[in-house]
């Protein structure tokens, strides 16, 4: 009987989407906000594969993780997309300068 | 819990250290292109732990996703995007100490959480395949978020390619 159990699995989705958080809140370059994003969601679905494992064995955690993964794969090709145009036009990813709509 | 550790829980302890140590990495560098690589670490170390929570199928679709799409994706904006000299200090943070504060409240909320919680926890069961159980599950009781998620990927391949168009283009098609 191994001694690893739900708790372990929680605490490392807690400190990922900690430091997705964080990432998203300091950093300035658009990519690296993108970053802290999938941090977030990789810890979203670790949570959601540990609960299913521990409480019931049912599929249901795995194929939320499925879609989460889908939609975490348009949401980069949407975003990266932005950016790119965003670096066209303003010559900059910093997301503190991109403040044109700023009153 | 003074039982001696298994192979899984070795297994377990290094690709948590792997994950968490990589994502910080990528959290702190300063370099953008350095973050990116180091995004390959945990996305291959939650794969892992995906696998050690019988998640089989998710695992590999983890890897093929997100370490052959969403990471060259982000390689790619990252050279198209801003000059590769300055690459050493392209990611710049902001508010350190307001950032660094809700962090820690955060963390520490967290975890408290995740140790003191009362789950309602089942013994896990042998390890078994899932994928065939997945594909029932997607074409039956999942089947209609199943099929709105083909018309999502539809409007995002259109608006990707409509948004990353460039401007020259539009001139020559006119």
């Amino acid at each position: 009987m191994s001694h690893v159990g739900l708790e372990h699995f929680l605490v490392v989705g807690a400190i990922l989407f900690t430091l997705g958080i964080v990432c998203v809140l300091t950093r300035r370059n658009a990519v690296a906000v993108l970053i802290g994003i999938e941090l977030i969601l990789n810890a979203a679905g670790l949570n959601l594969i540990a609960f299913s494992r521990y409480g019931g064995q049912s599929l249901e955690g795995s194929v939320f993780v499925l879609f989460i993964i889908v939609l975490a794969a348009a949401e980069a090709a949407v975003a990266l997309a932005l950016i790119l145009a965003i670096q066209r036009r303003l010559k900059t990813v910093d997301v503190d300068r991109t403040d044109s709509l700023k009153g | 819990m003074n039982e001696p550790l298994t192979l899984v829980d070795l297994v377990f302890y290094g690709v948590a250290a792997l994950t968490v140590l990589s994502g910080a990495y990528a959290v702190f560098s300063g370099n953008i292109v350095r973050a990116v690589f180091s995004l390959m670490g945990t996305f291959f170390g939650v794969a892992v732990l995906y696998g050690l929570l019988a998640a089989d199928f998710v695992a590999v679709i983890q890897v093929l996703v997100y370490v052959g799409g969403i990471l060259v994706l982000m390689l790619f904006a990252v050279m198209l995007s801003g000059n590769i000299e300055t690459a050493a200090r392209s990611n710049r943070a902001g508010s350190i100490i307001l950032g660094g504060l809700v962090g820690i409240v955060l963390l520490l909320f967290l975890i408290t959480l995740a140790v003191q919680g009362p789950w309602i926890q089942t013994d896990p069961e042998a390890y078994r395949a899932t994928t065939a159980s997945i594909g029932k599950m997607l074409l039956g009781k999942a089947l209609l978020p199943f099929e709105l998620l083909s018309v999502v990927l539809l409007g995002v391949v259109i608006g990707a390619v409509v948004i990353a168009r460039s401007r020259k283009s539009e001139e020559a098609d006119s």
